[in-house]
């Protein structure tokens, strides 16, 4: 209902958040563009470094590079993820809760590690490529630069637009299918001619998930890039490297692909708010027995793509029991990866439990407020907090570490280096993913509950936390597991802001990859593994099957 | 505790909409006052602005002599009845029913007893341990009433408190609410779009449209006497049929056949709207001073079949309604003699639509 926001509580906690965003959202963030346009050393205005960005063929490409395999990315997730949900949604497929489950996994994991188990098996002296060379005699290409990157990330991508798709169709009334195979159009044609153009919506919204993170994803192109580089890489490179780095050039780059993002954000919202339509479903698809050739055919294709996609990871599991000798692995099996781990970088073990778990309470309290506020109040300020709160969403994750290291190394706030900036940058990535779904969860609450307890005499507050809080809390607690998951996997921040202190298991994993330590980042790597895994095993049990929503 | 409810030109805008311009309503002690109207004609919004859920534009409310415009919700001391019956479905029954009398801070004992006294009353108190998931529709229903009534509101308000239910179910229990309404004795405010729902359970009627009360009345009243054509139409079925007023006679003119209606306020002869409900035609099996008409279409319902006839000297359709017999019924095609009962129609003036039967 509409309703005129009158003077109370709610407009107090408005008011506080809005402050908070303020200071650590957009307080850095016009930092970064002040960085950008103003030269250091005369303080003048200056659109110097967008032109050197322009006009210089070698940064420029890093954004010719980054549209490309980002383009792709999405076409190709999209093209592999949707008929494996829709084969999901209408057919019996043998051993399909594990398949669930392995696709999860695949997506779970941060995408370096995929890149990095890749190049065990193909690249120069992967195991697959040595084999095809030595033993058949084949020399198969190698997995370096766009081709690489494109493997995996879409690897790892599919899982989000297969989710996003098999919630879709849930949505779809069965006898929408019966109908059209009644009006004589079944099989692959009522697949295009029907569930694409229903599911539209969802593919806009997925994509725009897929597009966001592949154009953010740092680790992978760093790793199997090579000589094709991408901007997060650009930006990083410029920012840390001790010669010629420049953080106003950075800050530019970073500027520049904020104003990108935020156009495929409008155009995509633009698209799918055009093509939405509400059903009510009575008979939900249900899956039935296919025969034959198509049965082989799903089978086939399901049970190939989930392998790919989940090979990298047991892999790595395997390589982590390895006997290693000095930085190679050696023929035998042993713990030793472990020991040498927990020797090294054991304190990232208790950093990577520790930073998410401080960054999830604050980020579940917040969310929840301001879920509340976007979906129950109406107004002016309401609607700012509400389209500043969902800014994070199109802020790629090495911008948000660029933008709060310039804020917070000078007064009057002074954070880097600390824990506290960690949990921030955590907190600002995860927070719009978090208030989207406790704001679904709310919106499926009718406001009548709430007004029932009102005209029961209960306060707005009391009517807060004895019924909507209770009522939310199944939906939150999974939602919460959900942004712990991301964030124990997340490297793109944390490798701008982490010092000794408070490195994280996944910045561990990054540097001794790169130093070539590969029996310890697989170690690393199967631990985060166990911890992801054992956290998606509780989200199942609390969510008693539930969807997942990224 | 007796209370009076008194809005006095009520006001709401959504926005640059107004959705109510300028209602005044009385609402006696312990009566059912019925919120009638098609779906957006304002009579949700009128409740909830009663209820606070809605901020009020303009106008007074009053609850007695106490102005409530600006009081919070929870101390208007109402009791709410919601269309989707909003129990708290992490709370037992019990739960639901107490949760108001805990937000009073009562004696613990004091709230088991209330509490229990309701849901004994709702005959609901077997399923008192029950979440709602175990509960049907109607016994959901009774939890909200019990809910609502237990903490000895001011008012009670329902928002179309039957429309969730199957048809059996909101004939039991509309019998429900009108019994307990009557036995605890308060006001209350109902809003519905069934008009016989309405006419069952009210005392009194508002009909609206438009954000506008067209018609206060009991149920007789506005079936009987409406004050204009929207609620001859709204309330029941009426035929509208052209006719002629003759002031010095006091003679009713359709077509060649006329017949004699008294307490017209209409000083002059003029072109008015005749309303005659199906019931009030009269059948002659012999054509004498008649209505001439030829049966179209028949509809045989059970007790009665209806006949769509169509009127000799204008072509125009009414439907006629008789009770059914065991011989053959009048074929389509038969031409038939129909006559007026006077003493029930209506006239309507042809600019303001207005009834012109003086009111006794």
């Amino acid at each position: 209902m509409n309703k005129k926001p009158k003077f109370d509580l709610w407009t107090v906690v408005m008011f506080g958040l809005l402050g908070l965003y303020g200071v650590f959202l957009i307080y850095p963030l016009m930092n970064l563009f002040a960085q950008a346009v103003i030269d250091k050393d005369t303080g003048e205005f200056t659109l110097a470094y967008f032109v050197e960005f322009f006009s210089t063929p070698y940064y420029f490409n890093t954004l010719i590079n980054s549209f490309k395999v980002t383009f792709w990315v999405t076409i190709l997730t999209i093209i592999i993820a949707t008929p494996l949900a829709y084969i999901f949604a209408r057919y019996k497929i043998k051993g399909n809760g594990l398949l669930r489950i392995l696709i999860i996994l695949s997506s779970m994991s941060a995408p370096f590690i995929g890149a990095y188990s890749w190049i065990l098996l193909m690249g120069r002296n992967g195991v697959i490529t040595v084999f095809f060379r030595d033993t058949l005699g084949i020399a198969i290409p190698n997995i370096y630069g766009f081709v690489g990157i494109l493997l995996v990330l879409t690897l790892q991508l599919y899982p989000l637009i297969f989710l996003y798709v098999s919630g879709a169709l849930k949505n779809v009334d069965n006898s929408l299918l019966e109908a059209s195979e009644n009006l004589g159009v079944s099989g692959v044609k009522r697949f295009f001619m029907i569930v694409v153009p229903l599911i539209t919506p969802t593919l806009f919204a997925g994509g725009l998930l897929v597009f966001m993170r592949a154009l953010a994803d740092f680790g992978t192109p760093m790793l199997i890039g090579e000589g094709f580089r991408t901007f997060p890489v650009t930006i990083f490179n410029e920012f840390i490297s001790e010669i010629g780095g420049d953080d106003g050039f950075a800050a530019a780059i970073s500027i520049v692909a904020i104003i990108i993002t935020t156009m495929v954000f409008l155009g995509q919202k633009y698209l799918s708010s055009r093509k939405t339509f509400t059903m009510t479903v009575l008979n939900k698809i249900r899956p039935e027995k296919a025969t034959g050739v198509k049965n082989f055919l799903i089978h086939a294709y399901s049970y190939t793509l989930v392998s790919i996609s989940i090979m990298p990871q047991f892999y790595i599991f395997y390589t982590s029991f390895k006997n290693t000798k000095g930085l190679t692995f050696a023929p035998g099996y042993s713990l030793q990866s472990y020991y040498d781990a927990f020797d090294k970088v054991g304190k990232a073990i208790g950093n990577t439990i520790m930073i998410p778990a401080i960054s999830l309470v604050f980020i579940i309290f917040l969310a929840v407020l301001l879920a509340y506020i976007s979906v129950r109040r109406s107004g002016v300020f309401s609607n700012i907090l509400d389209s500043i709160s969902m800014v994070p969403y199109i802020v790629p994750g090495s911008v948000v570490g660029i933008a709060l290291l310039i804020a917070f190394n000078k007064p009057p706030i002074i954070l880097s280096g600390t824990m506290a900036i960690m949990v921030i940058g955590l907190i600002i990535r995860r927070l719009p993913y978090t208030i989207r779904s406790s704001a679904a969860i709310l919106q499926q609450i009718s406001i009548n509950i709430e007004e029932a307890a009102l005209s029961l005499g209960s306060s707005k507050l009391n009517t807060f936390y004895k019924i909507t809080m209770p009522m939310m809390a199944a939906g939150i607690v999974s939602g919460a597991i959900l942004s712990w998951i991301t964030m124990i996997s997340e490297l793109s921040t944390a490798i701008l802001l982490y010092t000794g202190r408070t490195e994280t298991l996944t910045v561990a994993i990054y540097t001794q990859i790169i130093r070539g330590n590969y029996g310890i980042s697989a170690a690393l790597s199967t631990i985060l593994a166990v911890l992801t895994v054992t956290s998606l095993l509780i989200f199942n049990k609390v969510s008693k099957g539930g969807d997942l929503s990224l | 505790m007796s209370v009076n409810i008194k809005i006095n030109n009520a006001v709401k805008k959504f926005g640059e909409n107004t959705v109510i311009s300028d209602i005044s309503v009385d609402i006696k002690d312990k009566e059912l006052f019925t919120l009638l109207g098609p779906s957006g004609c304002g009579k949700t919004t009128l409740l909830r602005m009663i209820a606070g859920f809605n901020t009020i534009e303009g106008g007074e409310f009053y609850f007695n002599e106490k102005k409530i415009n600006d009081m919070e919700v929870s101390h208007r001391n109402i009791g709410m009845v919601f269309q989707n019956y909003a129990i708290f479905p992490h709370y037992s029954v019990r739960q639901n029913v107490e949760f108001g009398l805990r937000n009073r801070k009562l004696d613990k004992a004091v709230v088991t007893e209330e509490a229990d006294k309701f849901l004994k009353l709702m005959q609901i108190y077997e399923y008192r341990d029950r979440k709602p998931e175990q509960l049907s529709g109607g016994q959901q229903q009774r939890v909200a009433l019990a809910r609502a009534l237990v903490i000895k509101p001011d008012v009670l308000l329902m928002d179309e408190p039957l429309s969730n239910l199957d048809a059996k179910l909101r004939l039991e229990m509309r019998q429900v609410i009108r019994d307990v309404q009557k036995e605890v004795g308060i006001t209350t405010v109902y809003v519905t779009h069934d008009q016989e729902e309405a006419m069952a359970i009210s005392d009194r009627i508002a009909v609206m449209d438009f954000g506008v009360i067209q018609h206060i009345g009991t149920p007789q009243e506005i079936y009987h006497r409406p004050s204009n054509t929207f609620v001859a139409t709204f309330i029941g079925r009426t035929n509208f049929v052209d006719a002629h007023y003759l002031a010095n006679k006091k003679l009713v003119e359709v077509g060649e056949y006329n017949f004699k209606v008294d307490n017209i306020s209409l000083e002059k002869n003029n072109d008015v709207i005749l309303s005659v409900r199906p019931e009030d035609f009269l059948f002659h099996e012999e054509a004498k001073t008649s209505l001439k008409g030829v049966i179209k279409d028949s509809f045989f319902l059970g007790l009665n079949t209806h006949q769509l006839v169509e009127l000799q000297h204008n072509k125009q359709l009414v439907e006629v309604i008789r009770e059914s017999s065991l011989e053959n019924e009048l074929p389509i095609g038969e031409k038939i003699s129909l006559s007026i009962k006077g003493h029930k129609v209506n006239l309507f003036s042809k600019d303001s639509k207005e009834n012109l039967v003086k009111r006794s």
